[in-house]
């Protein structure tokens, strides 16, 4: 039995029009403002008595403060406050996962960055004048800026013949908190401890530090309320996770810090933790006045977490037939100085660490440490794309090894339904690993591209630099396929609120969803009303602003919200359509069968009956708030990795196609097919949206994005110089979506965002690999790296 | 901060001369990065894209005089075919935004050692004419770059156009970036073929402290093209090879964020050698102007 696919052929469909339910291509309601620039982000908040907030950050990654002087700065003329870690009235820290993380700096500063004081001023310039006045008196220690190195680990010595060395810390900088550098240590253990086989093949890989470069700098605006508490418009990802820690750190109760979503724009994980929430109420509790923050770009780059760098050791055994016999690895991720969300991703890098294949013998050590390096987080496919380079490079190494095809391999050693994962979870759902390869390779190949007197040269590596028409130009073919959890895991409590009005408004009823959930430009909007249209038959679905005067959504991340908030949504409607036909039926009298609303009506096939919803509903308002939540999951053994530690998982394949110049290293990336199962496709031009959008920042990680951190110190802080894919570098896309039903989720969808951006990448790799004939160990792969020079 | 906005060229240098430190906006393309960055903070932005004269180009004497506020989007389509080079480098900059706003006057001015035009202006062997109340003169481009982001520009001075013989022969310009589109200069390499003069002309980007040339290499490969102009024979191998060795010879690269000292010198060999073969197939064709 094969799956219903979708192949979109050219231009998106107009489907939908103005309204649009479950599988159509709704219009987002937000489309026409956003493509005409009428669109208001967080940073154009306006209020016209504001102040402007500053932050002075620290200019070293790692240094005692032995003395903040605000003094010249509160002397700058316009200047309304300047604060200190002294002026936060509640917690001094706040973290999403540990509370590690100072919301101004005490003590300490312990990346370059690292937010000291705040002024605020009649004007941002008056602003940043004041706050380069503020004296801070620096005792500047050395950073450690190596994971292995924090932890006191030896440096490997598997591949390259050289002794073991670990490397002594100063004593200053030895711990970076006072309960060490370790964040965490994941182990799995599976199968026999210490196996053999036919073919090994070992590889040490490394993942540079990439960023989620939105385009929306952080931007807020806090507003002083009269009860003494505050409410602050803010461009982030989980308004009540903000809420708690902000609570925290104002010594507020909730119902005193009120938020409320600001225009969004992008997040890709980079939103999760704090930014300027808690500086921007601060300066406004103390000025009385309304303050806001708006980040530039280059404190935008200082101002989130990045993705984990990554150093990793895998081990593959398998037999000479091909069969995988075990898999050890040693993965490390830097989490720079705060924990943010460390932990978490080493859970995923630890549990899905060899990918989507069944592997009876398992043996996987993941740590997260703390180094003077930038925090890093959340950020899409989290954990997942750094080991993906890492576990399919192995595969093709093995491949290669074995002389066998590699999607043969591939395809040999996929993990199915009913399948074991390293950490003793039976995958119960559709896991069509196999099918997602198989679509790839069947789809036709692009042709070679013309050379010599009739190049374009936009298809050549180099664009129109005019570096080649042709010379030294190779083709190369990669393939990979990845998995990702979907929603949070390892026994978090994961659930989301909706609450859904139907009244009757104009003579018509009318739908409102209010739910926290965020809108980050991922379309959750659209799917919002989709599933409201299609619940209750009406046309008309007001989206609430986001708020926290609903309960919490959970976080836009983990590619979850159209699964956990799309279910509460669903759950919150079904109760509302359960009150609208309890009051048909009370309007007719007696219980009638088969009753549904459809078309604005309440219909009923059976007995012939189609009632206007607006007259069963009348002056009634009938409105349910439902909190909703996913299977449980469960924590897994500290000692094995073992447990229920997932709820669902995401399966995406893709097939590069890229010209690389070997003589200069440069590489044109020609086509990108991805196959992907997500179950059910709520909003089809979505779907094929974030394939792309996920393709592209896999893409980007694979040949161009890293933030170049030097002894503690970020070196490209801007778009001029950390590089993000243009629509010369971003190829046209084949895909196929297939849609197997996850039988535990609403509508049996899977979350779609992150699986393609984390096969994007290690496919590109793959294929320059084919095409350059080198190991190309780490990403992103530099020109120099193919060149050797 | 104080904005002039002068409607002449005389108003123009007038103002200039008043205040040294005005800082003069064409594009803007570089000035409004460096104020949105906080890298500059000028008392006072002199406009000049009121000034009619600096937008315009026109013919004198066989050459171009290329006025410098005209953008790179007219460069390429409306000297396409009388400047070559510095339209492929022009089509190299930035990205339709940037090439309908940025000048070859602003990227003169910045000296950037990364700068597009540079390259192609050295190769073509272009002249900078600029003017101050005290009068015009008129500098060899070669003489216009003093070090890093620094030029031969006065500070009453302003630029009011370059001087472009139109080549007797093809020329190429390549320049290396980590993407391919709106990238800054990794290393770039303008070449001019000047058969009417026996000559060749070089410029390198990105790989020096300053633009440069390779006069090494333009030497070498005169020499070896001097029985070549008139037979127009195919181009030994080792010719364009040995081109490449002292171009890349030429430079002095520093490691930076954008690449390696080592990969800089290797790709200009590249770079040189392969823009070589173009220019001169090109020019075995009887095709002055190419690509
Ligand atoms: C996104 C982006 C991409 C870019 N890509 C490239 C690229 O690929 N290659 C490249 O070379 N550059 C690039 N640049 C830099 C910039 O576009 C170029 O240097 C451009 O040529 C500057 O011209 P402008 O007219 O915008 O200069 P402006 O910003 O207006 O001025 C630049 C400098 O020249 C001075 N100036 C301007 N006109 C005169 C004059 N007539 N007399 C004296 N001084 C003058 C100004 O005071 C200032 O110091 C890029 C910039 C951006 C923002």
């Amino acid at each position: 039995m094969s799956a219903p696919t979708r192949t979109p052929a050219g231009a998106p469909s107009a489907v939908g029009g103005p309204g649009g339910r479950i599988g159509d291509d709704a219009r987002r309601p937000d489309g026409v403002l956003k493509v005409r620039g009428e669109f208001a982000y967080g940073s154009d908040l306006w209020m016209d008595d504001m102040l402007w907030g500053v932050t002075l950050r620290s200019p070293h990654p790692y240094a005692r403060i032995r003395s903040i002087d605000v003094g010249p700065a509160l002397a700058v003329p316009g200047v309304h406050a300047v604060l200190t870690s002294d002026d936060v009235p509640g917690e001094k820290v706040y973290g999403l996962e540990l509370a590690d993380q100072p919301v101004l700096a005490f003590d300490v500063v312990r990346y370059q960055g690292e937010p000291v004081a705040l002024v605020a001023a009649d004007h941002p310039d008056t602003a940043r004048r004041a706050a380069a006045r503020i004296v801070v008196d620096y005792d500047v220690w050395e950073p450690v800026t190596d994971a292995r190195v924090a932890l006191g680990h030896p440096t490997w010595n598997q591949v390259h013949d050289s002794p073991a060395e670990v490397t002594e810390l100063s004593r200053e900088s030895a711990d970076l908190h006072p309960h060490g550098n370790l964040v965490r240590h994941l182990k799995v253990r599976r199968g026999a401890p210490a196996p053999t086989a036919d073919v090994v093949v070992v590889g040490e890989y490394e993942v540079g530090m990439q960023d989620q470069a939105f385009l929306g700098p952080e931007s807020g605006l806090a507003v002083p309320g009269e009860d003494g508490g505050v409410d602050l418009y803010v461009a982030t990802q989980w308004l009540h996770v903000d809420q708690r820690q902000i609570c925290a750190a104002l010594a507020l109760p909730p119902e005193r810090v009120r938020l409320t979503l600001a225009g969004v724009g992008g997040a890709f994980g980079g939103r999760e933790d704090l930014s300027m929430h808690v500086h921007a109420c601060l300066l406004a509790l103390h000025t009385g006045k309304p303050v806001k923050m708006s980040y530039n770009r280059e404190e935008s780059f200082f101002g989130h977490v990045h993705r984990h760098p990554a150093t990793m050791r895998y081990e593959h055994g398998a037999t000479r037939d091909g069969d995988l016999v075990y898999v050890k690895a040693e993965i490390y991720f830097d989490g720079g100085a705060y924990a943010s969300s460390t932990p978490a991703v080493v859970g995923n890098g630890g549990t899905m660490g060899i990918g989507p294949y069944v592997v009876p013998n398992v043996h996987v050590d993941c740590y997260g440490a703390y180094t003077n390096n930038p925090p890093c987080g959340a950020m899409r496919g989290f954990g997942s794309v750094q080991t993906a380079f890492a576990y399919e490079a192995q595969m093709d190494a093995l491949a290669a090894e074995l002389g066998m095809d590699p999607v043969e391999l591939r395809c040999r050693n996929a993990m199915e339904q009913g399948s074991t994962t390293p950490t003793g979870q039976v995958v119960d759902s559709p896991a069509p690993v196999v099918e997602l390869l198989r679509r790839l390779e069947a789809m036709p190949m692009p042709p070679a591209v013309p050379t010599g007197d009739d190049v374009d040269l936009r298809d050549m590596p180099g664009g129109v630099s005019n570096t080649t028409h042709g010379e030294g130009v190779r083709r190369g073919v990669g393939y990979a396929v990845a998995y990702k959890n979907v929603a949070f895991s390892e026994g978090f409590d994961d659930y989301s609120t909706a609450r859904v009005r139907l009244e009757v408004v104009g003579g018509e009823a009318v739908a409102t969803v209010h739910t926290a959930a965020a809108e980050v430009g991922q379309g959750l909007v659209t799917v919002e009303q989709q599933i409201a249209r299609t619940e209750l038959g009406v046309e008309q679905v007001v989206v609430h602003p986001k708020d926290t005067a609903v309960g919490s959504a959970g976080s836009t991340s983990a590619s979850r919200q159209t699964y956990v908030t799309g279910g509460a949504v669903k759950a919150a409607c079904e109760a509302v359509r359960g009150q609208v036909l309890e009051l048909a039926q009370r309007g007719v009298g007696r219980p009638v069968a088969d009753l549904r609303l459809d078309g604005g009506k309440v219909v009923s096939d059976v007995e012939g009956i189609a009632l206007p919803l607006a007259d069963v509903l009348g002056e009634e308002v009938v409105e349910e708030t439902v909190e909703w939540r996913h299977r449980p999951t469960e924590s897994i053994d500290p000692e094995t990795g073992q447990g229920f530690a997932h709820v669902q998982y995401a399966f995406s394949a893709h097939r590069a196609v890229v010209d690389v110049d070997v003589e200069l290293g440069l590489v044109k990336v020609v086509e990108m097919a991805c196959t992907q199962d997500v179950g059910k496709a709520i909003n089809p031009q979505a779907v094929i949206g974030q394939i792309q959008g996920g393709t592209a920042q896999g893409l980007g990680l694979a040949v161009m994005e890293e933030i170049l951190v030097r002894d503690g110190r970020v070196q490209n802080p801007s778009f001029t110089d950390y590089l993000i894919p243009t629509v010369l570098d971003m190829p046209p896309m084949r895909v196929e979506i297939l849609e197997y039903a996850d039988p535990h989720a609403p509508y049996g969808l899977r979350g779609v965002g992150e699986a393609p951006n984390i096969s994007s990448g290690p496919a590109v790799l793959a294929a320059i690999r084919q095409a350059t004939g080198l190991p190309l160990t780490r990403v992103p792969v530099r020109p120099e790296h193919v060149t050797g020079t | 901060m104080q904005f002039l906005q002068p409607a002449t060229w005389a108003e123009a240098l007038e103002a200039k001369a008043a205040h040294r430190d005005a800082v003069p906006i064409a594009g803007g393309t570089d000035v409004m990065v460096g104020i949105n960055f906080g890298r500059l903070r000028p008392a006072l932005l002199l406009d000049l894209t009121r000034v009619a004269d600096l937008r315009q180009w026109d013919t004198d004497d066989g050459a171009v005089r290329l006025g410098a506020g005209v953008p790179y989007a007219r460069v390429i389509t409306e000297l396409g075919d009388r400047l070559p080079g510095l339209a492929m480098a022009a089509r190299t900059i930035g990205s339709p935004q940037i090439r309908n706003r940025g000048t070859v006057g602003g990227n003169l001015a910045t000296a950037s050692p990364a700068g597009d035009a540079h390259p192609a202006l050295l190769a073509a062997g272009a002249e900078v004419e600029v003017a101050s109340v005290r009068g015009t003169r008129t500098i060899p481009v070669t003489e216009f770059y003093r070090g890093v982001k620094r030029s031969a520009l006065a500070d009453d001075e302003l630029i009011a156009a370059v001087r472009i013989t139109p080549p007797s022969g093809p020329q190429q310009y390549s320049k290396i970036g980590t993407r391919n589109a709106m990238v800054i200069a990794v290393a770039a390499f303008g070449l001019a073929l000047h058969p009417a003069r026996r000559a060749v002309g070089t410029g390198i980007g990105s790989a020096a402290p300053t633009p440069r040339r390779a006069p090494a290499a333009e030497e070498f490969l005169a020499g070896e093209l001097d029985g070549l102009w008139d037979s127009r024979a195919e181009l030994p191998a080792a010719t364009a090879a040995r081109f490449g060795e002292l171009v890349a010879a030429a430079a002095a690269p520093i490691d930076d964020v954008r690449g390696t000292a080592r990969y800089r010198v290797h790709a200009l060999s590249v770079m040189a050698r392969r823009a070589l073969t173009w220019a001169w197939l090109d020019y075995r064709k009887g095709d002055p102007t190419c690509a």
